[in-house]
């Protein structure tokens, strides 16, 4: 049977096609205007018999696509849970949301905190803040981990923390001075969910800020113990759809 | 704008006049809820053919209760606005005066009212203030004096500003419920009852007060009776249909509302006999507790309903706390009747009180009766005595293995998607627990 798992994200579409048990292939694009008009092409081609949508776009899926929907969060725990069935708490940091969940032995959703409805600690804020320094989005995730970091951003909002960067930055403040205070920032915000809900090991990193590698050690170093990432950390709910597929919701 | 209407809220243009009403728009304000209304109570499936009575009101809410206002008015009965549930009800109906919870529950006024008040600060509270001030509510146009309340900071300082557009009278409640706080409120409804009687020019009697009583008991019981309808499973009624009329509670005629309400629970006793639900039985059952829902605030049983579920129970203000407690009704005298009536209103678990334990029982106890399987915990931004104390009852719910999701939002529909979001994780981990 050819399945095809999903994530219609703010940002980007990630999709993880399997024949029977075996993962064949899997991508992922630009979410653009209308998700659905990227989603086609390899839809056509691909003529999956069965899809579970998930991600900010699932409802829309459900209809054109004929699938059935899943949360981000349900999907987030079932692909990590295939991956690495010992994590018991996901962090996941998506383009427009980070969310922090607590799983069970078999991978089910005990309880889960998602940011509040603005771009701080999400991937968006992060490619807001390489826009302002010119830099990369790798050039941020190759960025040292300093061991006392001088200076803190104090905006919530993105685009205040965007100026008060602009504003470091003329000051003269060095440029990993600036990205650390940056990471700080997330950090600090996942911390605060990842406490709210209790940390259990171990731990997992999802989603497509989990490829900043600045940032992980950074987590790692305030939670003192290590994090597991995936190779393709972005595809976890899309994995986690086509195995909900896969299994039955 | 042309629409296939079977719904309509009605134009009353010569009255709203006479209101010194915004008319052009009053009118657009209508057409939207008209079709607010109509997508989202109209179109719910098996619904009770007692809710037409409510349908009336809803369309009657920019005239046909106003008009009744008016004329009430006219005979020189007092007409009290409010937005809380801690006001001597009673003693208002006992002096034949008209209780009338005013406008707050919609986001297109809080731009007029951010012209004055801080942008942070409760949105229920902004609401009510816009509505007053761009004069689009045409009870706030008819009411002879709001009364007002101590119960958070932002309504307390609001009052003062409310006061130079509408006589606002406030009334201390106490935010601790020990002797000396009961003697204070003591005090408190007797100041307000000569408010009452210098404006009514009519004595309070006991004699009176006990018709007052006897109505708004009448009232809380009716309501109580739905409520426990709702225990049943399958609910006969949606939660969409029960926040309506505890919203409409506040402001319709009490004697013809219990009746409707007893008429209503008749037919819901029916269905529940024949085993009649709106939803199928498998309707995942859900509890919100927390902040009131003013009219025309539907934003979170809208989307818990469209997702399948199914509201049981509203732990709230504009819910059971408006109707949870009764009063007795046989007293020799005034003052003994008086001192019931602030035991009364002592046992509302707001949580402007400190400390608020009873409310954590009270969550609990309702967790129970309604046989919800999860509470949604419902906090407006800003309302700060709500947010907090969500975490009492949220580590209550953890202890007894309830499943618990926290909401804060407000007026505003930027966060639907995401409360959406949480709201189905929510349910799909209570459906693993069904498993």
């Amino acid at each position: 049977m050819r399945i095809l798992g999903i994530d219609l994200g703010s940002r980007t579409i990630k999709w993880v096609y399997f024949e029977g048990e075996n993962l064949k292939d899997f991508g992922v694009i630009e979410s653009g205007y209308n998700p659905l008009d990227k989603v086609r092409p390899f839809f056509e081609k691909i003529r999956p018999e069965k899809t579970v949508a998930t991600g900010y776009g699932r409802h829309l899926a459900k209809e054109a696509l004929k699938a059935e929907v899943v949360t981000e969060i349900k999907a987030h725990a079932t692909g990590i849970y295939y991956l690495n069935p010992e994590i018991r708490t996901i962090i996941d940091i998506g383009g427009q949301d980070s969310k922090v969940i607590k799983i069970d032995e078999k991978g089910r959703v005990l309880n889960f905190l998602m940011n509040e409805k603005c771009a701080a600690g999400t991937g968006r804020f992060l490619e807001i803040m390489a826009l302002g320094l010119g830099i990369t989005l790798e050039d941020l995730s190759q960025a040292p981990l300093l061991k006392n970091p001088k200076i803190k951003i104090g905006s919530m909002c993105t685009v205040f923390a965007e100026s008060e960067v602009i504003s470091l930055k003329h000051k003269g403040v060095s440029l990993e001075e600036i990205i650390m205070a940056i990471h700080e920032s997330i950090a600090e915000r996942i911390m605060v969910m990842l406490e709210r809900l209790g940390v259990e090991e171990k731990v997992a990193f999802t989603g497509g800020v989990a490829k900043n590698k600045a940032l992980k050690a950074l987590l790692e170093s305030k939670l003192k113990l290590s994090i597991f990432s995936p190779d393709y950390p972005e595809i976890t709910g899309a994995l986690g759809a086509a195995l909900l597929a896969l299994k039955g919701i | 704008m042309q629409r296939s209407a079977s719904f309509e809220v009605k134009v009353y243009p010569e009255l709203w006049k006479v209101l010194d009403i915004d008319i052009e728009r009053l009118d657009k304000m209508r057409m939207v809820l008209g079709e607010v209304y109509e997508k989202h109570f109209l179109s719910q499936e098996n619904r009770p053919k007692g809710m037409a009575y409510f349908d009336w009101v809803i369309s009657e809410i920019h005239g046909g209760r106003i008009k009744e206002i008016l004329e009430a008015k006219r005979e020189g009965r007092v007409v009290v606005g409010t937005f809380c549930i801690y006001i001597p009800e009673e003693i208002i109906l006992a002096l034949d005066g008209i209780c009338i919870g005013l406008c707050a529950g919609s986001p297109g006024t809080i731009p007029d009212a951010e012209k004055i008040l801080p942008r942070n600060i409760c949105p229920m509270v902004k609401s009510a203030f816009g509505f007053n001030i761009a004069k689009v509510c045409p009870y706030f146009q008819s009411v002879d004096f709001v009364y007002g309340e101590t119960t958070c900071d932002a309504k307390k300082k609001t009052w003062e500003i409310l006061n130079e557009y509408i006589s606002t009278y406030v009334m201390e409640i106490p935010q601790m419920k020990r002797e000396h706080d009961k003697r204070l409120w003591l005090e408190e409804v007797k100041l307000f009852i000569e408010k009452m009687e210098s404006l009514s020019k009519k004595k309070l009697t006991l004699e009176r007060l006990l018709e007052g009583i006897k109505i708004m008991n009448a009232k809380r019981k009716a309501l109580q009776r739905l409520n426990n309808l709702r225990s049943f499973n399958p609910a006969p009624i949606s939660g969409k249909d029960c926040l309506l009329i505890e919203q409409i509670a506040f402001y319709d005629d009490p004697i013809r509302f219990t009746k409707k309400v007893n008429e209503l629970c008749d037919e819901l006793e029916e269905k529940v006999k024949r085993g009649e639900g709106v939803k199928d039985p498998q309707a995942l059952r859900i509890m919100v507790s927390g902040t009131p829902m003013a009219l025309p605030n539907w934003k979170l049983h809208n989307i818990v309903e469209s997702l399948g579920g199914m509201v049981v129970n509203e732990e709230s203000c504009i819910g059971t706390r408006y109707f949870k407690d009764l009063m007795p009704e046989d007293f020799s005298d005034l003052e003994s009747a008086l001192k019931a009536l602030v035991d009364r209103y002592m046992k509302i678990d707001c949580s402007c009180f400190t400390p608020n334990d009873e409310r954590v029982e009270q969550v609990l106890k309702e967790y129970r009766d309604s046989k919800a399987e999860g509470i949604i915990y419902y906090s407006l931004a800003f309302c700060h005595t709500y947010n907090i104390e969500a975490y009492k009852i949220q580590k209550a719910c953890e202890k007894e293995g309830i499943p618990f999701l926290f909401i804060e939002t407000d007026y505003s529909p930027e966060d639907i998607g995401q409360i959406q979001t949480r709201i189905e994780a929510f349910f799909e981990t209570i459906r693993e627990r069904r498993r």
